[in-house]
């Protein structure tokens, strides 16, 4: 019979190395999920022990106390109390602690003592503390505890080999928990501290060094500047011909399915649902990987709560927290990983708003959009020598969401109930860290596949929706428009265009939009079917077309449109997998819709006046 | 003085942490992270645009606090040496 896991949860405080030491106890063996209930991540790993005892162990989210009201902590403190639905409590608790840092993180370390679970302390990062001259008596440290205390380095390879082997000494006879020190726990730590603990150097010099350019008054935000430029172009130079590829070949793949099966529904459904679905979904992967890479590199080196230092007083200005900051940058490459990102954010109404806003931002499957009508519309006049009238305008659209997001936020902000829990900053910058290669590699591996497996079923399960509309009921004999014309889809666009028309779209514009609802650029490719233009890709002959089919008062208002409306339901049904909400997202697709109809309405009927 | 009064790279002792009302979260917060009479604390810089939020090394951690977080922080001026 196989031994049952021993069951060991690890806590500690935020920035303590806790993620990196499990991740270098359970390697690739882990599982993400969330707690039952709520949207706290739940990670959980097994590893096991040279005398071959299995391990199960429960990486807690890191708080700084048991007590304050937050989920993370609730979450925390139900589980390690076994009160949590669905969860056993643990057997045993490893505490972790940076050892550069015990002032702060013993006072966590006697508080979860208190609970009365068998415990370990991992004194994490060890090495750090050398380098800066900090001297820890462990054996003292450990007798004053009434604790096990080993020393680790998270991210060296035989950095945790001693906690590994305590483990295996203790998981055949579980010590029984240490008395927990009584009194004030703030006295208890100075005590401890200045029994066991001598430092030289309050702050270390290196950070010091480090912060007095990236938070200088005017450097910082310029350098902020330089990262933001570099994230930018690598999702562009390294993501897209990634995603350009994959598009490529799913092409081909469609081709070749195509070639194989007699022309009718099977086929249909296969090359213009299934596999195009998949397409979708996967093209959107390297881009999102790509940014998410350099968002862990931010953050696991430490600059990410500098930036959010840097931006939460205009941030703040606006409805949102500096937290804010990256989830929205990564909007513009795609809302998705923008509000997946957005988990950072501790406070729920400071998250909710960034969700809200987070689509408002141009993404990059609008441009093609942009770029089509732009093209066909605005005329490349060279304004002063160096602007041109169409980078003007694309820029003017960039800065319509910006504008946008930022009333949104305001508004927000002047909704939220007077009573409700006021957002705090409260934000630790921890010392600067090099990211290593296998943290970056776990996060990667997680933050992807839980794009993969929560968005592939929903995304594809909707653009076979999407096909069918398209496609049935099919054509009758003899007829002479393209089959769209005579589908539900095409049906929806004539009976729809009555809402439409007074934004200034016709009929064909009007269907265009609905598979623009699946993934915005398709709306090129509806339009180059519908216009009957023979090659989708010939941007140019499609613009002469429309050139010749709609107003300018109707393009302009159009391209406002696009950057206001909800069009994407991989970004709706994110938000609804984010949230666990429902009412979020009829908020975010309804709000986000009378603003795109209010702002094209006036779009229209000004450029018409005018013009 | 409070800590939102503090200079830049000036040092100060903790008197305590001010509650706004009876459960004050963020006041239970800053006692939580180390903001108890008698810790020693340093304004180490400001953030662009209105110098808020500030950066404060408490201890051997630093901590981004807004003006009305810093505010609930009451000092005691005058007793530092280093």
């Amino acid at each position: 019979m196989a031994e049952m896991a021993l069951r060991i949860a690890l806590v500690g405080n935020p920035n303590c190395g806790k993620t990196a030491l499990f991740n270098q106890l359970t390697g690739a063996r882990q599982k993400v999920a969330n707690y039952a209930g709520v949207t706290v991540e739940r990670k959980e790993g097994h590893f096991f022990t040279a005398s071959g005892h299995r391990i199960s162990l429960l990486d807690l989210p890191g708080t700084y106390s048991l007590e304050s009201a937050s989920q993370d902590e609730k979450v925390t403190l139900d589980v390690l109390r076994g009160q949590h639905r669905g969860e056993q409590a643990p057997e045993m608790i490893i505490c972790v602690a940076d050892a550069t840092n015990l002032r702060l993180h013993l006072r966590f370390v006697l508080e979860v003592q208190q609970l009365g679970l068998p415990m370990v302390l991992a004194l994490n990062m060890v090495d750090a503390a050398q380098r800066r001259g900090i001297h820890i008596d462990v054996a003292r440290l450990s007798a004053e505890l009434g604790i096990p205390v080993v020393e680790t380095v998270a991210v060296r390879r035989g950095g945790v080999d001693a906690l590994v082997k305590l483990v295996d000494q203790t998981a055949s006879k579980i010590p029984a928990a240490a008395a927990a020190l009584s009194g004030d726990l703030h006295q208890q730590v100075r005590r401890i501290m200045a029994d066991c603990v001598s430092i030289p150097q309050l702050s270390d010099a290196k950070v010091d060094a480090i912060d007095r350019w990236v938070l200088h008054p005017v450097l910082g935000p310029l350098i902020l500047l330089l990262v933001m430029f570099m994230v930018f172009q690598g999702v562009y130079s390294l993501g897209k011909p990634v995603t350009d590829l994959i598009g490529d070949n799913f092409d081909q793949l469609n081709k070749l399915v195509a070639g194989l099966l007699p022309d009718g529904p099977l086929r249909g459904l296969l090359c213009d649902g299934l596999i195009s679905g998949l397409g979708t979904v996967l093209g959107f992967l390297p881009e999102i990987l790509v940014l998410f890479f350099f968002i862990l590199v931010l953050e696991e080196s430490g600059y990410l709560p500098r930036a959010a230092f840097l931006l939460d007083r205009i941030m703040l200005s606006v409805g949102l927290t500096g937290r804010s900051f990256i989830p929205l940058l990564s909007s513009f490459a795609c809302a998705i990983p923008g509000i997946i990102g957005s988990r950072s954010i501790s406070n729920q109404r400071d998250r909710w708003t960034t969700i809200l806003v987070a689509p408002l931002m141009t993404c990059s499957a609008r441009l093609p959009v942009y770029a089509l009508l732009i093209g066909a519309f605005i005329p490349a006049h060279s304004i002063g020598g160096i602007l041109n009238l169409q980078g003007l305008v694309l820029l003017g659209l960039y800065l319509l969401g910006i504008v946008g997001a930022m009333v949104v936020g305001w508004v927000c902000k002047r909704l939220r109930p007077r009573d409700a829990q006021q957002p705090a900053l409260i934000m630790e910058l921890p010392a600067y860290r090099v990211p290593q290669i296998r943290d970056l590699a776990l996060g990667l591996w997680e933050r992807g596949s839980i794009f993969l497996k929560k968005l592939t079923g929903m995304i594809l399960a909707l653009t076979v929706l999407m096909w069918f509309i398209s496609s049935f009921p099919n054509p009758p004999a003899g007829a002479i428009g393209p089959a769209i014309d005579y589908s539900i889809a095409g049906y929806l666009g004539k009976s729809l265009q009555f809402l439409f028309a007074p934004l200034g779209f016709n009929w064909q514009v009007t269907l265009a939009l609905i598979p623009a609802f699946a993934a915005r650029e398709t709306a090129v490719a509806t339009l180059a079917t519908v216009y009957s233009v023979a090659n989708a890709d010939d941007v140019a002959s499609l613009g002469h077309v429309l050139a010749h089919q709609i107003s300018l008062a109707s393009a302009l208002s159009l391209m406002v449109w696009f950057a206001f409306a909800p069009q994407c339901m991989s970004t709706l049904a994110v938000i609804r997998k984010e949230t666990g909400s429902r009412r979020q997202v009829v908020l975010s697709f309804s709000y986000m819709f009378v603003v795109a109809y209010a702002c094209s309405f006036l779009t229209y009927h000004l450029v018409k006046a005018f013009a | 003085m409070r800590l939102s009064e503090l200079g830049k790279q000036q040092t100060a002792s903790v008197v305590g942490v001010e509650k706004l009302q009876a459960d004050d979260a963020i006041a239970a917060r800053l006692q939580d992270i180390g903001f108890v009479a008698g810790e020693t604390v340093k304004v180490i810089t400001r953030a662009p645009w209105g110098g808020d939020p500030i950066l404060v090394q408490v201890g051997t951690s630093r901590f981004a606090l807004r003006r009305e977080e810093a505010s609930r922080i009451v000092l005691q001026q005058g007793v530092q040496h280093g």
